[in-house]
C-alpha cells in the first residue's frame, strides 16, 4: 500500500490558480469602460447567440470571459438573484454591490471547495445618474473583488489593451469616440503581438445608457457599430431580427 | 434574505440550476413563501377590496385596454383612484378584476416572469406564450378563488408574429379563451360588453376605440354600483393603454380627459349614449 501524497495548501491553491489563469488567458479579451452617458461593454465574439455581455437588471449588466458554460451559469444566478431581490423588496433595492458580493461568495466557495475552479473572470457594472456614480466591479476565479474606476480589461492578452486605455480613456468621452477607442485598444492584442483589424460583425457590444428610462441595457448591433466606427455599412452583417 | 443561505453565503444550487426560465418556478424552489399559490389558507371567508370593470378593444393598429378607478368592499367604496390596468412588457398589458390585493401581486409576479424569461433566453416570449404563463398563475390561485378571493384578468397585446392586436379572457380556473374583437371582465362587464357589441366595428382607429372603451365603461358605471364613472370633480379618469407595433403607450390624463368630456357632454342630451 502506498502512502497518500501530501500536498501543502499553498501548492494546492497555486495549482488551482495557475489552472484557472491559463484557461482565462486562452480566450479573447472583453473590455468594459465608462463614457459620458453610461458604460460600454465590448469584446471580440463572432457568435451572435452565445453572449459574453448580458443584461442583469434595470441598471446592471454583466460581462465575462473564460469558459462559456461556467459564466453562463453565473449569469443565470445573477439574473435570478436580481429578480428575486427586486420582487421581494423594490426595483431600486437591487444594487451591483450586492450582486458582486453574491458572486464573490459563490466563486470563493467553488475555488476552495471543489476540485476544479471556475475558469472565468467577470465584470459587473451599474450605471448611475452621473459618470462619477457609475460602478464597476471585477471578480476573479477565486472570488476576489476589486472595484475598478474607468475601465476594466479581462481575459486574453490584456496588457497591450490596458496600456492604450490608460493613456487615452476619459470618462467624459461620447459614445462616438469611446467605441473607436475601445476597438483600437482591442485590436492591439494580435496573435503575435501585432495589431489587427476588427470588423464590426466580429464584435459584441452593448451599453448601459443612463438616458434610457428603466432598462438601461442595449445591445449595439453590427450596423450601429459600423456607423460609430465610421466604416462603410456594407461591411457590416445584416442585423438580427430581435434587437433585445 | 431566505435565498442566500448556501455555504459561506454562496448562492444556493437552485440559483445556478439550468433548465427553467420561469421566475415563478424558480421562486417555488428558492423562496416558496413568496409564491401566492403556496400560501396556507385559514378556513373561512373574508371581505377585501374588490376591483371591477375592465374592457379591451381591438383596433386597426393594435389593441387597447381601459379600466375604471373604483375598488369596493361590500357597499363601501374602498378606493376611488385604484389602477387596474398594468403594462406587462413592451407589447402587452393586463387588466384585473377581483380581489385587488391578490390581483396586484399576481400582476407583479407576471411582469417579472416575462422580463425574467427575456433576460435568460435572450428573446421575448410569443404572445401566446405570455398568455399561457398567465394561465398557470391564475390556476395557482384556485384555492383562494374557492374562498371568494378570485382574480380574473384580461390580457391584451400586440402579436409581432401576426401583426395584430389580440385579447385573451380568463375564468377563475385559468381557462383561457381568445376574444376576436372586444372583451370585458369584472362586475360591470355585462353592461360594458353590451355597449361594446353595439359600438365595435372592424377597422376602428385608435382614437375611435378609445371613445368606444370610455363609453362602455360609462355604461358599466351607469348600471353597476361597483364600477366607478369618470370622476370629473377629482379629475380621476379611466386608465387607458394602447399597444401597437411601436410598443405600449399609456394615454396621458389630458388625452383621456378630452374623451371623457365629450362622452359626458353627449350624455347630457342622451343619457343612454
Amino acid at each position: 500500500m502506498t502512502a497518500p501524497f501530501y500536498v501543502s495548501p499553498e501548492q494546492l491553491m497555486k495549482d488551482k490558480s495557475d489552472f484557472a489563469r491559463k484557461g482565462i488567458a486562452r480566450g479573447r479579451s472583453v473590455l468594459v469602460m465608462t463614457y459620458d452617458d453610461g458604460v460600454l461593454f465590448i469584446g471580440e465574439n463572432p457568435s451572435k447567440a452565445l453572449h459574453k455581455v448580458s443584461e442583469i437588471y434595470d441598471r446592471i449588466a454583466f460581462a465575462a470571459v473564460g469558459k462559456y458554460n461556467e459564466f453562463e451559469n453565473l449569469r443565470l444566478a445573477g439574473v435570478r438573484y436580481a429578480d428575486l431581490r427586486g420582487f421581494q423588496y423594490d426595483r431600486s433595492d437591487v444594487t451591483v454591490r450586492g450582486l458582486a458580493n453574491a458572486y464573490a461568495q459563490t466563486l470563493g466557495t467553488i475555488f476552495t471547495e471543489s476540485g476544479k475552479p471556475y475558469e472565468v473572470e467577470l465584470t459587473v457594472a451599474e450605471v448611475g445618474r452621473t459618470t462619477e456614480e457609475d460602478q464597476l466591479y471585477r471578480l476573479t476565479y477565486d472570488g476576489s473583488v476589486a472595484e475598478e474606476h474607468g475601465h476594466v480589461v479581462m481575459g486574453g492578452q490584456s496588457e497591450p489593451i490596458t496600456a492604450v486605455l490608460r493613456e487615452e480613456h476619459r470618462g467624459d468621452l461620447p459614445l462616438s469616440e469611446a467605441v473607436p477607442l475601445a476597438v483600437r485598444a482591442l485590436s492591439q492584442a494580435g496573435p503575435d503581438g501585432e495589431p489587427r483589424t476588427l470588423a464590426p460583425d466580429a464584435l459584441e457590444a452593448a451599453v448601459l445608457d443612463r438616458t434610457r428610462p428603466r432598462r438601461a441595457f442595449k445591445r449595439l448591433l453590427a450596423p450601429q457599430l459600423a456607423t460609430l466606427l465610421g466604416t462603410p455599412a456594407d461591411s457590416a452583417a445584416t442585423p438580427p431580427e430581435d434587437p433585445a | 434574505m431566505p435565498a442566500a443561505d448556501g455555504a459561506h453565503g454562496a448562492l444556493p444550487a437552485h440559483f445556478t440550476a439550468p433548465g427553467t426560465s420561469s421566475f415563478a418556478e424558480f421562486l417555488g424552489a428558492a423562496a416558496p413563501d413568496l409564491l401566492p399559490s403556496r400560501r396556507a389558507l385559514p378556513p373561512g371567508t373574508l371581505e377585501a377590496p374588490h376591483g371591477t370593470t375592465i374592457v379591451a378593444v381591438v383596433h386597426a393598429d393594435g389593441v387597447l385596454m381601459a379600466g375604471d378607478r373604483r375598488a369596493t368592499m361590500g357597499n363601501i367604496i374602498a378606493q376611488r383612484d385604484i389602477e387596474k390596468v398594468f403594462p406587462t412588457d413592451e407589447h402587452s398589458c393586463v387588466g384585473i378584476a377581483g380581489t385587488a390585493g391578490l390581483a396586484v401581486e399576481m400582476v407583479k409576479l407576471f411582469q417579472v416572469e416575462l422580463e425574467h424569461f427575456e433576460k435568460l433566453e435572450g428573446h421575448v416570449l410569443s404572445l401566446e406564450g405570455k398568455a399561457n404563463r398567465l394561465t398557470t398563475l391564475i390556476r395557482g390561485n384556485l384555492g383562494m378563488a374557492m374562498q371568494g378571493l378570485a382574480v380574473v384578468p384580461l390580457f391584451a397585446g400586440y402579436d409581432l408574429a401576426t401583426g395584430a392586436g389580440r385579447i385573451y379572457g380568463y375564468d377563475v380556473t385559468g381557462g383561457r379563451n381568445e376574444e376576436t374583437a372586444y372583451a370585458s371582465t369584472g362586475s360591470g362587464s355585462m353592461f360594458a360588453r353590451s355597449a361594446l357589441k353595439k359600438r365595435w366595428r372592424e377597422g376602428l382607429d385608435e382614437a375611435e376605440a378609445v371613445r368606444v372603451a370610455v363609453d362602455a365603461l360609462y355604461d358599466a358605471a351607469d348600471d353597476d354600483s361597483a364600477t366607478g364613472g369618470p370622476d370629473l370633480t377629482r379629475k380621476l379618469y379611466p386608465i387607458v393603454m394602447s399597444v401597437t407595433a411601436d410598443g405600449l403607450r399609456r394615454l396621458p390624463d389630458t388625452e383621456v380627459e378630452a374623451v371623457v368630456q365629450a362622452v359626458v357632454a353627449d350624455r347630457m342630451t342622451n343619457p343612454g349614449g
